[in-house]
């Protein structure tokens, strides 16, 4: 089956839409951008369908197991015979999965931006922008080989890095443009140095080679990466944690979380796009990609489940109180994919993709809902929010969708995935499946907080909107997701994509279900009363709750805690004393160098009279001089 | 008639310090070019004596004589497209006018 002829074309074309745009898109298609755009990823996602449905249905599986296909591969770099950089495409379940929602989404945003971004001056720029993240991100799921993947990883990265800042005259959108881009890049620094390690060990990148090296039984490369230890860690666990590291850093893990919530300055769109659905699961899709591998070390797969579930926990906790709703939805973010990381660490591997995969759609759904209701009332705060459901019925039917999805109601599809994790959970390790258990309680309350005190609450205040909910090309993205929340939990997932050699299809029994939907029904009991009519009862618990509430509030000081440690230990105790040496010893060395040159010169300046007969004497002089030396002194 | 070696050299060492002296105090350029022409033949003067003298067999000093006396054509032909020049752009040809090049 040749797949290589269209494939390429699926990241090629927002490619080609970044350079178009880009290069022209001042000029000629300052106003067709977002058509141009919209028509590029239109063909990749039908492409990446089409791709789907052929991998799935129509080559189907071989032995077993849907084989892994290099569709397309190529030396970018030869270093020696035995080294090389590779480029290719890689088509594989977990890959073809996250090619559907990379483009699906991506198309959706394109969409929902043309009414959003109506009136942009610089729509050619966002557009164009749109497209390079959208490109690298597919290149990201296509990667053969770890370099590839790191490649990619950085791209994504920039691009990211321009999208949170394009409102660049707000300077709260720089200072968030800069957080996100150093957290993510110290993180990506374990990833460069994991890859390196793993592939000095192993001897080659490339995926397939490298997992089959490392789990071949009696795998001398394992027994040398086992064998060494670094202060007192074997090699083999610090190149994963390493590895882990840098994907903790995209997916916004607990404690390099703090950039996550800040990037929600840049468009709300492309919150829905970047810090929702696609370049934040980048970790999860990573870990997935070497799953074989990170199953060989078992402290590692301790430290990702705690990790997971840490961030699950505390994001979930810190989303209650949070009053900006794309801040409530940005650690919800963090929260879910504490989920998948936490499911993956417990061997959890369908599961895991499978929440990835759901929440994609009602991540990325709750995200432009609102995208449609800050376009509506011109503000992020909760507090002058209310009794929208009458001005916005698409939106508020929609972000309904989205918040059962979320919360796990059956027959939603978040309750699916969310089931698949928890029942991992239970049968791997039982605190983790507690603390989830209570997280998805919680969940189902900040999300029905969120929806509650958009949608009902008070009436609102002073309506001076004239342009009603919204144009139809942000309405229906959201109808389509709607129904994508609907009815993606009903795919039999594991039928298609399994980490081992067989699909583990198992079902899950109804008696189980009912504790994790008992949750998520009291949470949302708890919003209902608290928040469904204005009254004076959240204020009160937050009163009762003191110190707590304010701890939780200020998201539990980590950002302080991380300027404290940058400010106050970082730049007084390294950049300081290495600023006072450059400043003095560097740049004194230089300066003293230059004012030596010119004291010296303004001396003997004089000396060049700029009269010839001088010289003249001054030359016989010295030969009178010379001649002297030479005839009476140096006869010897 | 046999003129002894060192008569010649003080000749030659009188026009030498008569060309010096003309160059470091005239300040008119034309005139110190004279006097360098002075010096060279001073030089040549040297050259001649010293073949004739001590080397009477070959004619090495001769031919210096006859290249120093080419290049000293050279040099006064490019000397005084020089003093041309610098008469055009200063209307003078004084040393002492020409002091661009002061520190």
């Amino acid at each position: 089956m040749n797949y290589a002829s269209y494939i390429a074309l699926i990241p090629l074309l927002p490619l080609a839409g970044f350079v178009i745009l880009g290069l022209f898109g001042k000029k000629p298609f300052a106003r067709s951008a977002g058509v141009i755009g919209t028509l590029l990823i239109f063909i990749s996602t039908l492409l990446a369908l089409y791709t789907a449905y052929q991998y799935f249905f129509v080559a189907g599986k071989q032995h077993g197991i849907y084989p892994a296909v290099k569709a397309l591969e190529f030396t970018w770099l030869q270093f020696s015979p035995g080294l090389s950089i590779d480029m290719g495409l890689l088509i594989d379940p977990a890959s073809v999965m996250m090619l559907v929602v990379v483009t699906f989404v991506s198309l959706m945003v394109h969409i929902f931006s043309i009414g959003y971004m109506k009136g942009e001056e610089r729509l050619s720029t966002y557009y164009s922008f749109l497209g390079l993240f959208t490109f690298s991100m597919l290149g990201l799921v296509l990667s053969t080989n770890i370099f590839q993947i790191y490649i990619f990883w950085e791209l994504v990265g920039v691009s990211s890095f321009l999208l949170i800042g394009f409102y660049y005259d707000r300077p709260a959108a720089v200072a968030a443009a800069k957080k996100a881009f150093i957290v993510t890049r110290f993180a990506d620094l374990g990833f460069l140095i994991g890859i390196l390690i793993l592939a000095f060990y192993s001897g080659t990148l490339d995926f397939g080679t490298l997992i089959q090296r490392l789990t071949e039984p009696g795998s001398s490369a394992l027994a040398q990466l086992k064998g060494y230890g670094f202060i007192g860690i074997p090699v083999f666990s610090w190149a994963l944690a390493l590895l882990f590291i840098g994907g903790a850093g995209k997916s916004a893990m607990f404690p390099l979380h703090i950039w996550l919530p800040d990037a929600m300055e840049g468009p709300t769109p492309v919150s829905a796009l970047i810090h929702a659905a696609t370049m934040v699961v980048a970790g999860v899709y990573l870990v997935a990609r070497l799953y074989p591998v990170f199953v060989l070390d078992v402290p590692v797969l301790q430290l990702i489940t705690w990790v997971g579930v840490i961030s699950a926990f505390l994001a979930a906790v810190i989303a209650c109180t949070q009053t900006d709703i794309k801040r409530v939805l940005a650690y919800s973010t963090i929260s879910q994919i504490g989920y998948m990381l936490f499911a993956l660490g417990l061997a959890g591997y369908t599961a895991s993709l499978f929440h990835l995969f759901t929440h994609a759609f009602f991540k990325s759904l709750l995200f432009l809902g609102a995208g449609a209701v800050i376009h509506y009332i011109h503000t992020n705060e909760m507090g002058n929010m209310g009794g929208l459901r009458k001005y916005m019925p698409v939106t508020h039917i929609t972000f309904l969708i989205a918040c059962m999805a979320i919360a796990g109601i059956p027959p939603f599809a978040g309750f699916f995935s969310k089931e698949e994790i928890l029942l991992t959970a239970w049968q791997n390790n039982q605190p983790v499946y507690y603390i989830a258990l209570l997280t998805s309680g919680i969940t189902a309350f900040y999300m029905f907080r969120l929806y509650f005190s958009i949608f009902w609450n008070k009436p609102l205040a002073h309506n001076h909107n004239h342009h009603g909910e919204g144009p139809w090309s942000m309405k229906f993205p959201l109808l389509v997701l709607a129904l994508a929340a609907v009815v993606v939990g009903f795919i039999p997932f594991a039928h298609y994509i399994s980490a081992g050699q067989q699909a583990a299809e198992h079902t899950i029994p109804i008696s189980f279900s009912i504790a994790p939907v008992a949750m998520a029904l009291a949470g949302i009991a708890l919003a209902y009363m608290l928040y469904y009519k204005q009254n004076e009862r959240p204020q009160k618990l937050a009163t009762a709750m003191g110190g707590l509430y304010r701890l939780v509030r200020q998201k539990f000081y980590f950002d302080e805690l991380y300027l404290f440690v940058t400010k106050k230990i970082i730049f007084n105790g390294i950049a300081k004393p290495a600023a006072w040496i450059d400043k003095h010893l560097v740049d004194g060395l230089m300066n003293g160098l230059g004012r030596a040159t010119t004291g010296i010169s303004e001396r003997i300046k004089a000396w060049q009279s700029g009269s010839v007969q001088s010289y003249a004497l001054y030359f016989f002089g010295g030969i009178v001089a010379l001649a002297a030396v030479f005839i009476y002194w140096w006869t010897g | 008639m046999n003129i002894p070696l060192t008569h010649i050299l003080f000749v030659s060492t009188a026009l030498f310090f008569i060309g010096m002296y003309g160059l470091f105090t005239r300040r008119n350029l034309i005139t110190m070019l004279m006097a360098i022409e002075l010096i060279l033949n001073s030089v040549n003067i040297n050259f001649v004596a010293f073949n004739k003298y001590l080397y009477p067999d070959n004619l090495n000093g001769v031919f210096f004589t006859l290249f120093i006396i080419a290049i000293a054509a050279a040099e006064a032909a490019v000397a005084i497209a020089i003093i041309i020049n610098l008469y055009r752009s200063h209307r003078s040809i004084d040393v002492e006018d020409v002091r661009e090049m002061r520190g």
